[in-house]
């Protein structure tokens, strides 16, 4: 069932219910203030900790010990009293701290004095040449229909890419009984050396040992390729070859499914629409918003917390996520901020949950050829631009992504740049001799997803229409 | 250093760039300073209506003289901006509304200009055949139509470099000073100096006139708009109401321009605007009336750009009352977009010959500063 907020005003909306969002908002709830965790799927637990509540996964070990983490942060909230509504999507947050939320077709107002963001991470754009057909698919996509329904893929399947969800889909789906003919390995082999002074920190951090056995679980069940260094789909309408270049040979096989992952970014076009400010961090390569040590955004009132604060992983997001709920606490309810825990004991957390972050980044940082497509490969998928299309545009005059807009209606679409944001930053950056930072990104606008016009239309009047109706 | 230019204009939007367009035509050489990028504010982000249609009287001849440069706009700028010539229709959703459109022709006719149109229902049905059957008549302009607003002033802008105009975005234009016969503006370290300096700073504008002791009245807007996802071909010229605040575009891709002036919260210090979405439901409840075949389009983006409103509703358009050299090229009040080619090229007239043909007398600066040159 789908229910409108309860009241008009809050101490603290958290937007996203995923680790960061659920630790916060029982947090922030606990405390005694008035809390709203708004999500947009069925269920608690963001992409992390998905369907953690209803997922047909009953073996434990299919899931890994990981994802069951997810149970206790459900429970707390609930044990909780803060609001609840699944299934909302919030479409619109500006500096005024207005939220606009459309639940089961209605949009609704409401208004916070302080906004938590968790609002997670995306899929980087993969935009190889092929990488819009149908039966490519990202790997998150495919990890959503395994939690949520228990669905593996059966026909050819190949995964590539790289990263450390890559080897924890793989794992899921071999647990599964589901089936990977072959995974492509695009890390390149110089990041193996960048990342070496980072090591230790790596070594002596939980993700070593997990990241470890998951890979040799996978590697002696599926041919492993490394060091890819091109990498296509084809087919006639229909994913028909993957064709990949290792160690300077090409080689091309037959799939049905072809699974593209090269990492994770912030999700960040809620904030973006808001107006707080980000920056382009050169080690991720993506857009970071600019945060205190407290998650504070650049507009007052907003935090951000979890992966769309930088990409820091789940149990970072968890601490993130009772960082910024605390510091709310301390500004609106500071008596009952004695009971929670020290911001000293959170931070000393963080900085364990973010040990070997650095080596990740880096050996995981992927290769520019698959960031920055040329020629024919789309770029924006929804106006249908290519790279081509692109350079051609610099080449009259274009300067930055808002200017490609008028040319080529990049990031107009749908998906409002969700699918080729980045890739138009790095490929205008490279063009024309600039760095991301200077080119700059789009600028986004609500809603940040689409509403249909008759749910706009049946928005209740305000207060002032409806006195101005009644004096007549 | 200071480089000697033959005139200096401030402000890359449609006007600052067909003025110096039509300087350098003129065989000139300008220097176009933009704080930006050349449209980044209302000049690029409006609905891109080219509009004879409905205008206040004194400004019609501005934008009569504007439409015969719209029609060749591939000519003047090789680009065809997208313009597109369909018509704007003024819907008139009661008798009464049809009764005022009726003298508002009466009236255009007895002063000599025929471009407006009354039409009955019939015609009305055939212009706009998915127009709710209640509305009685309305006002046709059929040369008007629309082109794409960003395409346009960047499409001005690079015409104006190619031949031969400097132009300087990205840095605003400061220390805007007079001194024997010359204007003088910084632009980061460098230095302008020319006998001519034109203001065409939009929203920007009516601080620069008061500095130069010519306050006006004049206030800082932000009309929004929203975009629609692509829905089938219904409707060919852009739709405008008598009696309520809509305006209403059809793209060839299908997607569906909102737009009317309802206002958003501008910040102008930081080029932002904060949406009022209660507003947005008055346009999205008027348009699921009028045309029940976009109740289920999806609403995909809003946004607003930043634009100067004078108190009496038309341009500050002609030379400075005050200063030599200086002219005055704002205050477009939301309709200044079709304006832009006609008004470049009057200034440049002004700036060169001293004077125009087109009747633009009632749009000075000196309705409310008398002129002390």
């Amino acid at each position: 069932m789908t229910v409108a907020p309860k009241h008009e005003d809050y101490d603290v909306v958290v937007i996203g219910a995923g680790p960061a969002g659920l630790a916060a908002a029982a947090i922030s709830a606990e405390a005694g203030l008035s809390t709203l965790l708004l999500d947009e799927n069925i269920g608690p637990g963001g992409q992390v900790f998905r369907a953690i509540a209803s997922t047909p996964v009953t073996e434990r070990s299919q899931l890994g010990a990981d994802y069951w983490v997810g149970a206790d942060l459900v429970q707390s909230l609930r044990a909780s009293n803060a609001e609840v509504i699944q299934r909302a999507t919030v479409w619109s947050l500006d500096r005024n701290l207005d939220i606009a939320i459309s639940v089961g077709g209605a949009s609704a107002f409401v208004k916070a004095k302080r906004v938590i963001l968790a609002t997670g991470a995306l899929e980087r754009p993969f935009p190889i040449p092929g990488w819009t057909l149908p039966g490519v698919m990202t790997a998150g996509a495919a990890q959503t229909m395994l939690k949520s329904s228990a669905l593996v893929p059966d026909g050819r399947t190949v995964i590539a890419g790289q990263g450390p969800l890559l080897w924890l889909l793989a794992a899921q789906i071999l647990r599964l009984g589901g089936r990977i003919d072959r995974i492509l390995d695009t890390t390149e082999r110089g990041n193996y050396f960048a990342a070496l002074p980072h090591a230790f920190a790596f070594l002596t951090s939980p993700y070593f040992a997990k990241g470890l056995s998951m890979m040799r679980e996978v590697k002696a069940k599926v041919q492993v390729v490394s060091g890819v260094t091109e990498l296509s789909a084809s087919g006639d309408g229909q994913l028909a070859n993957v064709s990949y270049v290792a160690g300077g040979k090409r080689e091309t096989l037959p799939a049905d499914l072809l699974l593209l992952h090269q990492g994770v970014v912030p999700n960040v076009n809620l904030a973006m629409a808001a107006g707080v400010e980000h920056r382009w961090d050169e080690l991720q390569l993506c857009w970071s918003p600019v945060l205190d040590a407290n998650g504070s955004s650049s507009v007052a009132g907003i935090a951000i917390a979890g992966d769309g604060a930088g990409i820091g992983g789940a149990n970072a997001a968890v601490v993130r996520g009772r960082i910024a709920a605390r510091a709310a606490v301390e500004a609106l309810a500071p008596a009952a901020a004695a009971k929670l825990p020290a911001m000293a004991t959170l931070r000393a957390d963080l900085a364990k949950a973010q040990r070997g972050r650095i080596f990740l980044d880096t050996l995981f940082r992927p290769a520019p050829q698959f960031r920055i497509p040329s020629g024919d490969t789309i770029v924006c998928r929804c106006e249908e631009v290519t790279a081509k299309d692109v350079l051609d545009s610099v080449a009259i005059g274009a300067t930055g992504p808002n200017q490609l807009k008028a040319y080529r209606r990049t990031g107009m679409g749908p998906c409002q740049g969700r699918l080729c944001g980045l890739t138009v930053t790095e490929l205008m950056a490279q063009a024309r001799g600039k760095s991301p930072q200077e080119i700059g990104y789009y600028r986004l606008r609500a809603p940040v997803k689409p509403i249909t016009l008759a749910e706009l239309a049946a928005v209740p009047k305000s207060e002032d229409d409806v006195k101005a109706v009644v004096r007549g | 250093m200071t480089e000697n230019v033959d005139a200096i204009v401030v402000g890359g939007g449609i006007h600052g760039c067909s003025t110096t367009l039509h300087l350098c035509l003129a065989g000139l050489k300008p220097v176009l300073i933009e704080k930006d990028y050349a449209g980044r504010h209302a000049s690029g982000v409006n609905a891109g209506g080219v509009r004879q249609l409905a205008r206040h009287v004194p400004e019609i001849p501005l934008s009569i003289r504007s439409m015969g440069i719209w029609e060749k706009i591939a000519d003047l700028l090789d680009d065809d901006c997208s313009f597109e010539s369909h018509g704007q229709v003024l819907v008139a959703e009661n008798e009464d509304e049809l009764a005022v459109c009726r003298a508002r022709v009466a009236e255009l006719n007895a002063l000599g200009f025929t471009h407006e149109e009354l039409i009955d229902a019939t015609e009305l049905r055939r212009l706009v055949p998915a127009v709710a059957d209640s509305c009685p008549g309305g006002v046709v302009s059929r040369r008007d139509g629309a082109a794409n607003p960003a395409q346009t002033t960047t499409a001005f802008r690079r015409k104006a470099e190619q031949l031969g105009a400097t132009v300087r975005e990205g840095v605003a234009a400061s220390n805007i000073r007079y001194s024997d016969g010359l204007w003088y503006v910084d632009v980061g370290s460098d230095t302008y100096a020319a006998p001519v300096l034109v203001n065409a700073a939009g929203a920007w504008a009516g601080t620069i006139a008061a500095a130069l002791g010519e306050p006006v009245p004049v206030e800082t807007v932000a009309p929004m708009l929203m975009i629609t996802s692509r829905v089938p071909h219904f409707i060919d010229p852009v739709v405008i109401l008598r009696g309520r605040k809509l305006s209403f575009k059809q793209f060839k891709n299908g997607t569906v321009l909102i737009g009317g002036g309802h206002l958003a919260t501008p910040y102008q210090d930081r080029n932002e605007t904060v949406l009022d979405w209660k507003s947005l439901a008055i346009s999205a409840r008027t348009v699921f009336e009028l045309f029940p075949v976009m109740r289920s389009a999806t609403i995909v983006r809003a946004w607003a750009g930043i634009e100067a409103k004078m108190k009496d509703d038309i341009p500050v358009f002609g030379p400075s009352s005050r200063h030599k050299g200086l002219y005055h090229q704002f205050g477009f009040s939301l309709h200044g977009f079709q304006l832009g080619p006609g008004a470049g090229a009057v200034m440049a007239e002004l700036i060169v010959n001293g004077g125009t043909q087109t009747r633009i007398g009632d749009l000075g600066i000196d309705r409310f500063h008398p002129s002390t040159l």
